[in-house]
């Protein structure tokens, strides 16, 4: 039986191997404020995001705030809904790092659209593009 | 077989901070990932693969929408609601999002509680989230018919515009469902175990023969919240953008 339970420092760093010897049963523990706190700031970011769209706000500006909130409330909820923030670094480095890779692919598919589109306008016009032909695709599209 | 003896140096020597601990924890044989109990190392790489897999989906979303030459459906008026006559956009998923959010919050108040052995409190707050997350489902599916039979919107064509709207739509937002569906099953079996008092008790679950404890709260929570992080992702480019 574990006895390790109960006796946590709250919101330490890292939580180190002197925690015990059974300190696969020490949890993380922390002050409930901080969760409340992180709720209530992505409830705000939430509706500051869902605000961009009511009021229309176009071009960079949009984008741009877009993805700020996003980035914003992903990196709250993995910090400390996750406990990230409270981890080794040796697993927050093996499980942040690798999906950086996903940036390449994102280059790469940008590339790729970006010619397709410029192909699909060169060989099909703008009115009919490729896609709208296939198994299922009743009719020409009613755009223009 | 006799275990060797423990000779002084069977807790980890003192880390070295930043990189060199790093390096540290990888190297000569070591168990990588001290203090972090086994499930939920297996639960953040699975996170991991399922990270690769709602990117790729989205990162896919991305090239159709930049290579169709045909104008995308405006996802705010396409996923808007009329409330007392008034059209307002996109009310419904920001609803969803909401509820989302609600359900995370409390998700960490159930692994909270669970490490405070408070086995009552962990199962209202996981039966709690289960709940939120049913919702959220629910209103999916509401969504779902709405497009369907209401606007035709079909995985190889839709009235409005680009054809690939369709197939990015319920590609992404099904799986991201059917996530959230199997959460919730399981967030009801956990709470169940909690509440029946097993992880108290340390009585093996089904299909293995480890002691239960309060850390599957924790491992479930990872899960929960991961499907909140890529709703965030999802809200964020495909009906925002």
């Amino acid at each position: 039986m574990a006895h390790a339970e109960g006796q946590h420092h709250p919101a330490a760093g890292q939580h180190d191997a002197s925690a015990g010897a059974l300190h696969h049963e020490v949890g993380q523990q922390h002050p409930l404020g901080i969760y409340f706190k992180i709720w209530g700031l992505l409830f705000v970011l939430s509706t500051a995001s869902y605000l961009v769209d009511y009021f229309h706000f176009q071009g960079y500006l949009r984008w741009g705030l877009i993805l700020v909130f996003m980035l914003l409330k992903a990196g709250l909820i993995v910090a400390v809904f996750m406990h990230m923030l409270w981890e080794r670094l040796a697993i927050v480095y093996a499980i942040l790092v690798p999906p950086l890779l996903l940036l390449v692919l994102l280059g790469i598919g940008a590339l790729e659209a970006d010619y397709t589109f410029f192909t699909r306008g060169e060989f099909f016009g703008s009115q009919t593009a490729a896609p709208t032909h296939g198994p299922g695709a009743t009719g020409p599209v009613q755009h223009r | 077989m006799a275990q060797p003896a423990l000779t002084g140096t069977g807790e980890a020597l003192p880390r070295p901070d930043g990189l060199e601990g790093i390096v540290a924890d990888w190297s000569s044989d070591q168990r990588a990932f001290k203090n972090v109990p086994w499930g939920k190392a297996m639960m953040w790489i699975f996170l991991l693969s399922d990270t690769f897999i709602f990117s790729s989906f989205l990162i896919s979303y991305m090239t159709v929408r930049i290579s169709t030459t045909v104008p995308w459906p405006n996802p705010s008026e396409v996923f808007g609601l009329t409330v007392g006559g008034t059209e307002v956009p996109l009310l419904l998923i920001a609803i969803m999002t909401f509820i989302l959010i609600s359900s995370s919050g409390t998700m960490v108040l159930a692994v909270n509680f669970g490490y405070r052995k408070d086995r009552v409190k962990t199962f209202v707050f996981l039966l709690l989230t289960a709940a939120l997350g049913a919702t959220f489902v629910g209103m999916q599916a509401f969504e779902w018919t709405k497009l369907i039979v209401h606007e035709g919107i079909r995985p190889w064509g839709n009235p409005m515009g680009a054809a690939q709207f369709g197939a990015s739509f319920f590609m992404i937002t099904g799986f991201h469902g059917t996530h959230v569906s199997i959460g919730v099953i399981f967030l009801i079996i956990v709470a169940i175990k909690a509440l029946r008092g097993d992880l108290d008790k340390q009585r093996p679950g089904f299909m293995t023969g480890r002691k239960g404890n309060y850390e599957i709260v924790e491992t479930m929570g990872l899960y929960w919240h991961f499907v909140d992080l890529v709703w965030v992702f999802i809200f964020a480019v495909f009906y925002l953008w």
